[in-house]
């Protein structure tokens, strides 16, 4: 009897204390939001290349305006934009333009249309080793490099002496297909074409860099920003006789440098309020400045 | 007083019976959704002869999608290989050393190290791989790239040695004493106790501990993702030694987690068909459905090799 007694009397207790614990969860829950409400949080996702000049405006405009937190994440064009299709942030971080297709689901899905906004200039720097002596490359080159069924696959094709990589093999690295860096590259080298299988796909624009820094043989694709002493940029040209350009912000501006593109910010519908205050902040000289200083180019 | 208790007690045996269903739910479930996700790419879309036996994995082309996944089948089958070649004879031999040669503070420190392993979150282990193994990889074996199929597997062997360890070192551990006892009174060294004796009675425990290594590495996401250079590849070819594991390889895991995040989920027309930018999506769905289908054949066979064990114990 005792025995059964106490067995009763510790699953009353084990009983009691799961709902005493959901009961104490659900306070701190509502505690939690409570307290959120008191701060005007902006959702910002989107474009792996613009996180770190999104970060840079984020923690800026926390000292501008300490009752708003901006609150950014990355994850690539595409994400961020399924995000804004699906409803879930405030601002969409882009480095290549919306699809049609794409601003159609919005438009279904949320009855909102998307605004863009232009917020800078990005180059796409052409990097490569820094022992690698190559100094200048054409468009059409890079698509038999990076094209499915492209020709180039050796350093020496495109004259480059073959001491700084013994197997003279071009090992390409390329980014993820959720990238606006790959979308926009796709785009303006390959035109319709598709990639080359077997590039090494890396996940960040950094990543990238980072590779070609540790590869001697390797040749990459990524946002002027991420430059290192320890890459080197290929000066881009049009054509076979054309000019080739170093992707600077000079040249940016003036469209000689072949592989530039605005980064855009999308919102669903007008902007109001903070969401508003923000991307004028972020347009204004202030914040304009904080975007030259990572290494891209303003608008004005 | 006894009413309550009564009514407390039942109301117990009720929620405990719902928490051992709802893993079996949960398994069905998840199941379910994975399936009813790719089914309509399977019945509206699927070329299955591409789908097994076309390296061509395009699914974001503006003028010809095609989704064949027999490189990223063999990228997973390379970096299974790989592993399992690190893991299997270190991760045997470590349970051996642990369960037979070992005693008191020794195996205790032991055994906590390896089972620390296991609590290493595996971004770590890609990290690892990323900034570790690469320029080691570089170095000691001069080529150019050291994000390969070699590199997912080192790292993927690590982090499926603690299940082998644990699993083998159980195995060998129930061997009864009366064996080892047995051998030595027929005057067995050590070694043929091991080798005679122990390993082929604990072996079908052995062969689980092997499985279920095989289920991890497969299933493991993260640190391939970082590790394998993440290339559409194929590691074999007919060039002795017909597997290059310095060649840059995509597994499944890796290419479900990096292209879900921008594949659209859509409503199906009034027809019942798909658009076409829905492919992409279902068919990451499909590639889940395998992998779902090999774990579970790796997992169900180690589970019966397990009871077979039991069955003769």
């Amino acid at each position: 009897m005792f025995g059964r007694g106490s067995g009763a009397a510790f699953s009353l207790s084990v009983f009691s204390c799961v709902v005493i614990g959901l009961f104490l969860t659900a306070c701190e829950r509502s505690d939690s939001s409570a307290g959120a409400s008191n701060k005007i949080s902006i959702q910002n996702t989107g474009s792996d290349t613009m996180v770190q000049i999104a970060q840079a405006w984020a923690e800026e405009y926390d000292k501008v305006k300490p009752s708003v937190s901006v609150e950014v994440a990355g994850g690539g064009s595409s994400v961020g934009i399924k995000d804004l299709v699906q409803g879930t942030v405030d601002i969409a971080n882009c480095s290549r333009a919306m699809k049609p297709s794409e601003r159609e689901q919005a438009i279904q899905n949320t009855k909102k249309t998307p605004i863009e906004f232009i917020v800078g200039y990005d180059g796409i720097g052409v990097y490569t080793h820094k022992d690698n002596p190559l100094k200048n490359i054409t468009i059409s080159q890079l698509a038999e490099i990076y094209k499915e069924d492209g020709t180039i696959s050796k350093w020496s094709e495109l004259g480059a002496e073959a001491s700084f990589c013994p197997s003279d093999e071009i090992i390409r690295f390329s980014r993820q297909s959720n990238s606006g860096t790959y979308a926009f590259f796709r785009k303006a080298v390959l035109e319709k074409g598709d990639f080359k299988l077997g590039s090494r796909d890396m996940h960040g624009s950094k990543d990238v860099v980072d590779a070609v820094a540790n590869t001697p043989c390797s040749v990459g694709y990524s946002g002027m920003g991420y430059k290192t002493h320890e890459v080197n940029f290929l000066a881009v040209k049009n054509t076979d006789d054309g000019e080739a350009f170093m992707p600077n912000a000079e040249n940016v501006v003036n469209k000689n440098y072949p592989l530039a593109r605005p980064l855009f910010v999308y919102t669903l519908g007008e902007p109001t309020g903070e969401v508003k205050a923000y991307l004028d902040w972020i347009l204004s000289p202030d914040g304009q400045n904080i975007l030259k200083d990572l290494g891209y180019v303003p608008v004005k | 007083m006894d009413i309550i208790r009564a009514i407390l007690g039942r109301l117990m045996v009720v929620l405990i019976y719902a928490c051992g269903l709802s893993a079996i739910l949960f398994v069905f479930g998840i199941f379910f959704f994975v399936f009813r996700e790719g089914y309509p790419f399977m019945r509206d879309r699927i070329d299955w002869g591409e789908f097994f036996f076309s390296p061509e994995w395009y699914p974001n082309s503006e003028t010809n999608k095609r989704y064949g996944a027999l490189a990223l089948i063999l990228g997973t089958g390379s970096v299974v290989i790989i592993a399992m070649g690190l893991a299997v004879p270190f991760g045997l031999g470590a349970a051996i050393f642990v369960s037979e040669f070992c005693k008191g503070k020794t195996r205790e420190f032991l055994k906590i190290t390896i089972e620390l392993l296991a609590a290493i979150p595996s971004v770590v282990w890609g990290f690892v791989g990323l900034m570790v193994i690469n320029p080691l990889i570089i170095d000691v074996l001069g080529v150019s790239v050291g994000l390969n199929a070699l590199n997912g597997g080192l790292v993927v062997a690590f982090m499926s040695l603690p299940i082998i360890v644990s699993i083998a070192e159980d195995s060998l551990k129930a061997v009864p004493d009366t064996y080892r006892e047995a051998a030595q009174a027929l005057g067995a060294t050590r070694w043929q106790i091991v080798y005679k004796v122990l390993l082929p009675s604990a072996k079908n425990g052995l062969l689980a501990a092997v499985l279920l290594g095989v289920g991890r590495v497969v299933g493991e996401t993260m640190a391939v993702l970082m590790a394998t250079g993440h290339a559409v590849n194929i590691p074999f070819d007919s060039d002795i030694p017909f597997f290059h594991a310095l060649e840059s390889v995509r597994c499944l895991t890796a290419t479900i987690a990096s292209e879900l995040g921008e594949a659209p989920r859509l409503l199906p027309n009034a027809d019942g068909t798909y658009p076409e930018e829905a492919d992409h999506y279902q068919a990451l769905f499909v590639l889940g459905l395998l992998l779902f289908a090999i774990t579970f054949t790796i997992n169900l066979t180690a589970d019966f090799i397990v009871k077979g064990v039991r069955r003769k114990g």
